[in-house]
Formats: structure tokens, C-alpha cells, sequence
């Protein structure tokens, strides 16, 4: 079933609401991908809280797509991961590294104005 | 265990028997004078030095009254049961195995001499006594020494258990600042319990920041080490910084040498740099105010 994808002010929203196919994850990767350029967003918030799985071909989707907007010129965050998840995750070593993390959307907002300041600040 | 005692003497008993009666006689006739002479034996040994030479005494008394008891009757239980009393009682003092085990065999040496000495004229007599005297004997010193082994290692398995039901509590500092004080003795078991009570901890007090403080914590092996590390990658999926204090000096070196990458963790000496840290993260400023409020209780000292 397709993820969708809110445009909230300078931000994509993919809220994740049940269980991906292989196929869904890459469909949510390609119309991010596009939606960043068309929109011109600043940031990317992932939610995954309904999911209580989270198996290494997503994992290691999430992570590319994170990769991909950071070229596109956007910060991505993922948020909502479930305490067994993560557990889960640690344990199959899957860490996301060099992903954002954030408790939930409203701390992926916060993280995304606190880094989006900054980067006007410095420019 | 049990096999061995109830085990029949390895000698004929019908032979044995009267013997063994001829010998606790002997012992009953000199009880007064073959316990003083142990009970200055142990004291020479610096042995039992936990104890006062009254208790020693005291102790020593009893030990010789089952010991013949023993001896006489051929049977072990009393004995047995006597022992484990004994070291229930001597063990919170700090006496050692090789303590116990020191006196029970000084008793059989006082004893045998006294027999050297009673039957040095006939040297087949005494032959014979010490046959029926050495096997069981040595059972004696088997059930002693094994009754207190065993009371120590259910000590130990109790005190273990104690470790593992220590809560290891998650407690709010700040908005936002978790602490996590570990204590004693990390085991898998424990380590995954601690993992998933902290995750669990981060999500309902919406954590930003963690502080997991191993002063408390007196080793640790690679697999500890690994889920240390484990734990502090799935805190950051939820979104929380971890910082780790109070790895003692030993502990450091330990990780350094069996390799375990801790790159990914961020340290800091002692909980209160940790706290510090964790409100520099979260923009917290703690600033001392001029004037101090008066803390009740505490007289001014001007």
C-alpha cells in the first residue's frame, strides 16, 4: 500500500501506517526523491511508530533514502522507531548510522528547525 | 555425595567394631586433655584467628563430642547436620576452607598420637586400631570439609541471586535527561533487561539525552561490553544521546585490549561531567544564584 507523503510548509511528512512490501519501500524512495526537487523542502521526515518490524532490506532502504536527499540538498530524519525494534535492529546490526534519529514527528520538526537555523546562521 | 557416606567401612565391621568401641572409650576417658591439647593446636596454627580462644573452645568441645559420637555410631548425619550448622554460624565471620579443613585434620592428628602413645607397646594392636580409627576418620573430615563447601556455595548462589534482583532504576533529572546508575554485577541476562527497561524509559519520558553511569560496575567482559554498546545504538534509533561515566580505569584498559570498538560511544568522566555534558546538549545553563538560600538544619558558621 502506498505511503503518503505530506508537504507541511518547508517539509515532506511520509507517515508509514502498516507493513511495506519490498516494492512500497522503493515506490516511498522514488516519490520522495522527486517530491524534495518539486517542492524544494529543507527536510524529510520518515515516521515509522506503527511498524513493529522493521527487516534489513527497509533498513537499508530508509538509510539510502537518507543518503539520496542529503544529495538532494534536504536533511532527512527518521522517527517513531519502537523500543523492540531498535532492539531488534542493534541486535541484527543494523545501527543506521550517519541517519538522523528522533523520538517522534515533533521531535523530528524540532531537530529540523534546530539544523535548518544553524545553516542560515552559518551562511 | 550422599553414596559416599552411607558406604560401610571399608574394613570387616565385625572386626572393626570392637575396636572402634575400645577407641571411643579411650577418647571419652581423655575427652578433658585431648581437647585442650587441640584447642592449643589450632590456637598455635593461627588458625580460626576470627574467633576468641573461648569460642574456639567453646566450638572445639562440640566438634569432639560428634566426632566420637561419629565414631562410635558409624553413622554421619548428626555429624553432617552439626557441620553445616557450624559453618551457618562461622562463615558470616570469615573463617576459610582451609581453615575448617585445618582443624578437623589437627583433631585427627591429636587423636592418632594419643593412640601412637597408648598402644606403643604392642605395635599389631595399633596397627589394627588405626585401621579402624583412618577410614573412618577421614570420613569425618570428608563430611566437615564438604558440609562447609557446600554451605558457602549456597551462600554464594544467594548473594548472586540478591545481585540479580538489585532494580536498576531510570530516573528523570531533568525534562528531557534520563540517568541510569548501573550497580554490581552485569550478566547477559541482566544486560538485555537493563537494555529494554531504558528504551522503554526514553520513549515515555520522551528522553533527549541519557546518562549511563558504570561507576558502580566492578568488570566487564567483551559480551557486556557489546551490549553496552548495542544499547546505546538503539537509543539513538529512538532518538537519544547516550552518555557513558564513570568507566574505571581498569575497566578502560579491559575494553582497550579485547578490541571492543567504542568509537561510536560518547564518554565522560565521572556523572556529574555526564550531567553537565547532557545540559550543555540540551541547552540547559545552570548558574549559581548570589544569594545562597539558608539550608535548614545547617548553623551558620560566622
Amino acid at each position: 500500500m502506498a505511503v503518503p507523503i505530506l508537504k507541511q510548509a518547508q517539509y515532506l511528512i511520509a507517515t508509514i501506517q502498516s507493513a511495506l512490501t519490498d516494492e512500497d519501500l522503493i515506490t516511498l524512495q522514488r516519490a520522495l526523491v522527486e517530491q524534495v526537487g518539486k517542492f524544494r523542502s529543507r527536510g524529510v521526515i520518515v515516521d515509522v511508530t506503527s511498524l513493529d518490524v522493521l527487516d534489513s532490506f527497509a533498513s537499508r532502504t530508509l538509510r539510502d533514502i537518507a543518503h539520496i536527499i542529503r544529495l538532494r540538498g534536504a536533511e532527512t530524519v527518521i522517527v517513531g522507531v519502537q523500543p523492540e525494534v531498535a532492539l531488534a535492529m542493534v541486535q541484527l546490526g543494523i545501527t543506521l548510522e550517519k541517519v538522523a534519529t528522533a523520538l517522534d514527528l515533533e521531535e523530528g520538526l524540532a531537530y529540523l528547525d534546530k539544523k535548518l537555523r544553524h545553516a542560515r546562521e552559518e551562511s | 555425595m550422599k553414596s559416599i557416606l552411607e558406604k560401610e567401612p571399608t574394613r570387616g565391621s565385625a572386626t572393626t567394631a570392637p575396636l572402634l568401641r575400645e577407641l571411643v572409650e579411650h577418647l571419652r576417658q581423655h575427652r578433658t586433655e585431648l581437647r585442650e591439647e587441640w584447642a592449643r593446636r589450632i590456637t598455635e596454627a593461627e588458625l580460626l584467628t576470627a574467633m576468641s580462644d573461648a569460642e574456639i573452645f567453646a566450638e572445639a568441645t562440640s566438634v569432639y563430642d560428634n566426632y566420637v559420637a561419629a565414631l562410635e555410631t558409624g553413622t554421619f548425619e548428626a555429624l553432617q547436620t552439626y557441620s553445616q550448622n557450624l559453618s551457618e554460624r562461622i562463615i558470616p565471620r570469615g573463617v576459610e576452607t582451609h581453615e575448617v579443613v585445618g582443624i578437623v585434620l589437627l583433631l585427627r592428628d591429636v587423636l592418632a598420637r594419643s593412640l601412637f602413645a597408648k598402644y606403643q607397646s604392642d605395635f599389631q594392636l595399633l596397627n589394627r586400631i588405626l585401621d579402624a580409627y583412618e577410614p573412618a576418620a577421614n570420613r569425618i573430615a570428608n563430611t566437615v570439609a564438604v558440609g562447609f563447601v557446600q554451605e558457602r556455595e549456597r551462600i554464594i548462589r544467594e548473594q548472586q541471586e540478591a545481585i540479580r534482583e538489585l532494580s536498576t532504576p531510570v530516573l528523570q533529572v531533568r525534562e528531557r535527561l534520563l540517568i541510569l546508575p548501573i550497580i554490581g554485577v552485569i550478566d547477559p541476562q541482566r544486560a538485555r533487561q537493563l537494555t529494554e527497561q531504558l528504551l522503554r524509559a526514553i520513549r515515555g519520558n520522551r528522553a533527549r539525552v541519557v546518562v549511563i553511569d558504570i561507576t558502580g560496575v566492578a568488570a566487564m567482559d567483551s559480551h557486556v561490553a557489546n551490549h553496552l554498546v548495542q544499547t546505546v545504538e538503539a537509543s539513538r534509533l529512538l532518538g537519544a544521546t547516550v552518555i557513558v561515566t564513570g568507566l574505571s580505569p581498569e575497566i578502560a584498559q579491559t575494553l582497550v585490549k579485547i578490541g571492543v570498538d567504542l568509537g561510536k560511544m560518547n564518554t565522560v568522566g565521572d556523572l556529574q561531567g555526564g550531567i553537565e555534558e547532557a545540559e550543555r546538549l540540551l541547552g540547559y545553563k545552570v548558574v549559581p544564584s548570589d544569594a545562597p538560600t539558608q539550608i535548614p538544619g545547617l548553623r551558620d558558621e560566622a
